[in-house]
Parts: C-alpha cells; sequence; structure tokens
C-alpha cells in the first residue's frame, strides 16, 4: 500500500489511465482546432468532440446537441445561472436556491443580487435535504429559475431533483441542477428528472480539470441561455472559445466509463464506505453522522468527531488525504456553511472529517484509515479537556465559556 | 499548511498532559476559549511551599498550534515563581514555536491560561498578589 491514502475524491479525483490514453493523442499528432471546417485536421477533432458530446449526453440520458462545453462546473453553474437570468429577464428576476450550494452557484446568486435579482436561499432541515413544501411556497409569478444541486460536495446528500424537477414542471419555472457530484456517480436522468440545464465537471469523475460540460434542454421546453463570453459563437452561441479538445475527448471517455462501472462502483464504494462508518461507530462513542445516511452518495461519509478539532485531528493523520469543515482549514476561519446550514452548532463543525472513497481506494487503503483515525481520536481525547469533562457528566452547553 | 518542526514535536509528544487535584488549595485552573472558537485550553498549576509552581498540567481542545502552544506553556511555566509565569507574554510562543500570523491567537489563548489559572490560585490562597511578590 503507498502513502498516502486518498480519500478526498469530492475535491478532486485522480485521472484514470484510460481516460489519459484516450486524450494523448489530441494533444500531438491530432491537434486540430475543432472549427477548422476545410481539412482533415478540423474535421478528425470534430469528429472526436461529437463523440465525446454522445458520450455525455448517455451518461444523463439527454441528446447529444443538449451538451455545451465548458471550463468546468464554476463556469457552467456561472453561464446557466447567469445565462437565464439575462435571457428571462422580461419573464421575472426571482431566483430560488439553497443555502448548502457550492460557492459557485451561491455567489454567482450574488452577483445577480447586485443586478437587480431576488434570491431566495432556502434552508435546509437537518438532515440536508430540502423541504419541498419550503420550495413550493417560495415560487412566485416573477421565479424564472430553480437552482438545486443534485449532491452535496461535503455531506453527499443527494436531494429529491426529481419531485424539485416535477414542482419546477407545473410552475412553469427552469430548474438547473449542479450535479458534479452526482453525474457518473448515481444515476441521473435529465428526463426522468425534470431538469433542464445541469452543471458537470470532468475532474470529478476521473477526467482532467479544466474541463466540464453544461446541458442545456432543447425540446418541452426549449432553453436559452445568455452567453457570458463574446467572440466566435461557438456551442451554438452560447460559449465562445475554441473547444479543448483533449480535455473534452478526456471528458467523454470519463463519462462513458463511468456510465459502464456505475453499478458495480457504487456497490463497491459503498461497501467501502459503511466499512468505514461502522468502525467508527463501533469502537468510538460521540460520533455523530452529518446529513441524511438513506439519502446520500453511496461513497460519501461526512462524519463529527465530537471533542477533538479537526485540524489537529488532520495533522494526526497526514498520511490521509481527507478534508474537516473546521474553520482552522478554511481560508476564512469560519466552520463550514454547509454543516452550519444543517443547524450543526459550531462545536460540532469543528469536529468533522469528511470522507469520499474513489475508483482506486482499495480496501487495504480504507482499513489502514479506519485504523488511524480511531488512534488519533482516541489520543486527542485525552487530550481534550472537553472529552474529559463529558466524562466528568458535566453539560458543556451549561458551561459558561470565556469566547475570545 | 505546513507546521513548524517546533509544534510537530510538541504536538506529537505533547508534554504534561493531564489534570491535578483541582479541590486541592494549592492547584489554580485555568479553563479558557470556548468549543464553538474551536478551541478550549485547560491549564493548571500546583504551588509549593517556596511559591514556586512545581508541577503544571494542561489539555486542549484546538488545531495543532494550540496544543503546541499549551504544551510549551506548562514546560515553561514548571521551576518559576508565580510572579515570574505572570511575566509569561504569548509573544515568547509565538517565536518559540514559530507560529505564523494565523495562528498567533493560540498563544494569546495560551497567555489567557496561564493568567486564569494564577488568578484561580490566588483567589484560593486569599491574599494574592502580595503573597506572591514576598517569594522574591
Ligand atoms: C458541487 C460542486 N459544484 C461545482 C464545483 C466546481 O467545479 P469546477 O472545479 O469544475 O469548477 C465543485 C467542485 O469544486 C463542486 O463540488
Amino acid at each position: 500500500m503507498k502513502l498516502p491514502v486518498y480519500l478526498d475524491n469530492h475535491a478532486t479525483t485522480p485521472l484514470d489511465p484510460r481516460v489519459l490514453q484516450a486524450m494523448l493523442p489530441y494533444f500531438t499528432e491530432k491537434f486540430g482546432n475543432a472549427a477548422s471546417r476545410n481539412h482533415s485536421f478540423g474535421w478528425e477533432a470534430e469528429e472526436a468532440v461529437e463523440k465525446a458530446r454522445k458520450q455525455i449526453a448517455d451518461l444523463i440520458g439527454a441528446h447529444p446537441k443538449e451538451i455545451i462545453f465548458t471550463s468546468g462546473a464554476t463556469e457552467s453553474n456561472n453561464l446557466a445561472i447567469k445565462g437565464v437570468f439575462q435571457m428571462y429577464a422580461e419573464k421575472g428576476n426571482h431566483i430560488i436556491t439553497a443555502a448548502t450550494e457550492h460557492k459557485a452557484v451561491l455567489d454567482t446568486c450574488k452577483h445577480l443580487e447586485q443586478e437587480g435579482a431576488r434570491v431566495t436561499y432556502l434552508p435546509l432541515k437537518g438532515d440536508g435535504l430540502i423541504d419541498l413544501d419550503m420550495l413550493r411556497e417560495a415560487i412566485t409569478d416573477k421565479t424564472i429559475l430553480v437552482s438545486i444541486m443534485y449532491a452535496n460536495n461535503e455531506i453527499g446528500v443527494v436531494q429529491p431533483v426529481a419531485e424539485i424537477g416535477r414542482i419546477c414542471k407545473e410552475r412553469g419555472v427552469l430548474f438547473h441542477t449542479d450535479a458534479v457530484q452526482a453525474a457518473g456517480k448515481i444515476p441521473v436522468d435529465v428526463n426522468r428528472d425534470g431538469v433542464h440545464l445541469l452543471s458537470l465537471s470532468g475532474h470529478k469523475i476521473y477526467g482532467p480539470k479544466g474541463v466540464g460540460a453544461l446541458y442545456v434542454r432543447r425540446k418541452g421546453p426549449r432553453v436559452q441561455v445568455t452567453a457570458q463570453m463574446d467572440g466566435g459563437g461557438h456551442e451554438r452561441g452560447m460559449r465562445s472559445g475554441t473547444l479543448n479538445v483533449p480535455g473534452i475527448v478526456g471528458l467523454g471517455e470519463a463519462c462513458e466509463i463511468a456510465r459502464l462501472e456505475m453499478d458495480q462502483e457504487m456497490a463497491r464504494a459503498g461497501e467501502l464506505r459503511d466499512y468505514l462508518k461502522n468502525r467508527f461507530l463501533t469502537e468510538l462513542d460521540e460520533v455523530f453522522i452529518n446529513g441524511s445516511m438513506e439519502h446520500r452518495l453511496p461513497h460519501n461519509l461526512n462524519i463529527s468527531f465530537a471533542y477533538v478539532e479537526g485540524e489537529s485531528l488532520l495533522m494526526g493523520i497526514n498520511d490521509i488525504a481527507v478534508s474537516s469543515g473546521s474553520a482552522c482549514t478554511s481560508a476564512t476561519l469560519e466552520p463550514s456553511y454547509v454543516l452550519k446550514a444543517l443547524g450543526l452548532g459550531d462545536d460540532l463543525a469543528h469536529t468533522s472529517i469528511r470522507f469520499g472513497i474513489g475508483r482506486f481506494n482499495t480496501r487495504e487503503e480504507v482499513e489502514y484509515s479506519a485504523n488511524r483515525l480511531i488512534e488519533v481520536v482516541k489520543k486527542l481525547r485525552e487530550l481534550s479537556p472537553l472529552y474529559e469533562m463529558v466524562k466528568e457528566g458535566i453539560d458543556l452547553s451549561k458551561v459558561q465559556w470565556t469566547a475570545h | 499548511m505546513a507546521y513548524s518542526n517546533k509544534v510537530l514535536d510538541h504536538y506529537n509528544n505533547p508534554r504534561n498532559v493531564g489534570s491535578l487535584d483541582k479541590s486541592d488549595p494549592n492547584v489554580g485552573t485555568g479553563m479558557v476559549g470556548a468549543p464553538e472558537c474551536g478551541d478550549v485550553m485547560k491549564l493548571q498549576i500546583k504551588v509549593n511551599g517556596a511559591g514556586i509552581i512545581e508541577d503544571a498540567k494542561f489539555k486542549t481542545f484546538g488545531c495543532g498550534s494550540a496544543i503546541a502552544s499549551s504544551s510549551l506553556a506548562t514546560e515553561m511555566l514548571k521551576g518559576k515563581t508565580v510572579d515570574e509565569a505572570l511575566a509569561i507574554r504569548n509573544t515568547e510562543l509565538v517565536s518559540e514555536l514559530s507560529l505564523p500570523p494565523v495562528k498567533i491567537h493560540c498563544s494569546v489563548l495560551a497567555e489567557d491560561a496561564i493568567k486564569a489559572a494564577i488568578a484561580d490560585y490566588k483567589k484560593k490562597t486569599g491574599a494574592p498578589a502580595e503573597a506572591a511578590a514576598q517569594v522574591h
């Protein structure tokens, strides 16, 4: 087993060697510009791009013509939300999203608020799911877009996307979903789910970084977005710029592999995740799972090891790559806004660790990680005044702390 | 984030972890910080008849730098008089541990913990400041 062990597959995933093989020729001998219409270099590149478009479309039950290539999901989210806001300005200015969305959605919405958008940030239930009744009530005749992520990048909670799609359809509102963490991992189908726009990213599904796609529905209804970049009018005028052919080939190949291997991968990752979870739950006390276990990506675990601060835990397991919701590990020194949105106290948010099991993790790696985590949590609890107090029967919520 | 070797050393081999008997009149206990802020330090000193801190213990919930700051603080406390202990400044911890700017609050908290432990000790022994001053 090679150290360190990588269990942070929600942040990014390694490139699948099969994806790399598919990409390589497009850096060197097949270097053509897919927009070159009058020689074989261009045709070859275009053919590769169209193949990738179909591979991506097949993963999400879409038509290839509905796939727009982007530089990643940050761009896809920006294009979807800003593009709809501008394109449908006559219809209304209200956008509904949720408090646990990725910053690429939240900050895009914040930006649009300065341009006259009214945005509703739906709160979440304690299990991380949105309240469908609240969504229904939030929709007004000015609402043009609902943007709710398919699955959350921290807690892996999967939203009731098909029901959201149905509500949006009934009310004649467009539905965008950030499916970065879900597409390729669990079955996603734009028709079953009633999705109008969907973002995905290469590097979360064993494809390359810097490439993504936006699905834009073409029929029932035909959806359009205003381009956010001016230029040569590529991608049906919605996204100008010479196509990143090797990246696109990689994204396509990654989607095809994900589609073909999804069933077995879900089962394998789920089994390893449950092993990890069960080890923690049986060998440690005072551990709390964050977010619904039932509506959750099979490869995600987000768990708080109470009374052990997250950064100190990461320091102790420095041969395992995971991430923490602790403030100390974030640039803002604020604990995870996702966990806070679930109503988790800052004290528990500070002690949370996110695990993301990936395609290339072995059972041995997961066992090793469980052993190390348990060992370090026990050691740090011996150092923890909070754990000591709890063991003495003191109710920490009644203690007068000297906040600083 | 990269940690200095000193921080790593204190984190991996924390000195003086544990608890002293809170009810012992010669023991002063300081508890500072809050769980919501991500760090809580408990620091205890035991002062002998000559007014010298003969033992110090800590327990810390917090990041590696907070653990290292309190571990180092207990080391510095041992053998000092109460007044000498009061003179310990967070900047000494910062330079000894090479703490980066974002971790300075950990050293401030450790200084606060020292002060709180001494205040508790003085409260217990009655005539605080003067008694401590006379040991010189
Ligand atoms: C849910 C979600 N949305 C969007 C993004 C951004 O994707 P990209 O890195 O492709 O811009 C990420 C990844 O960080 C993500 O997890």
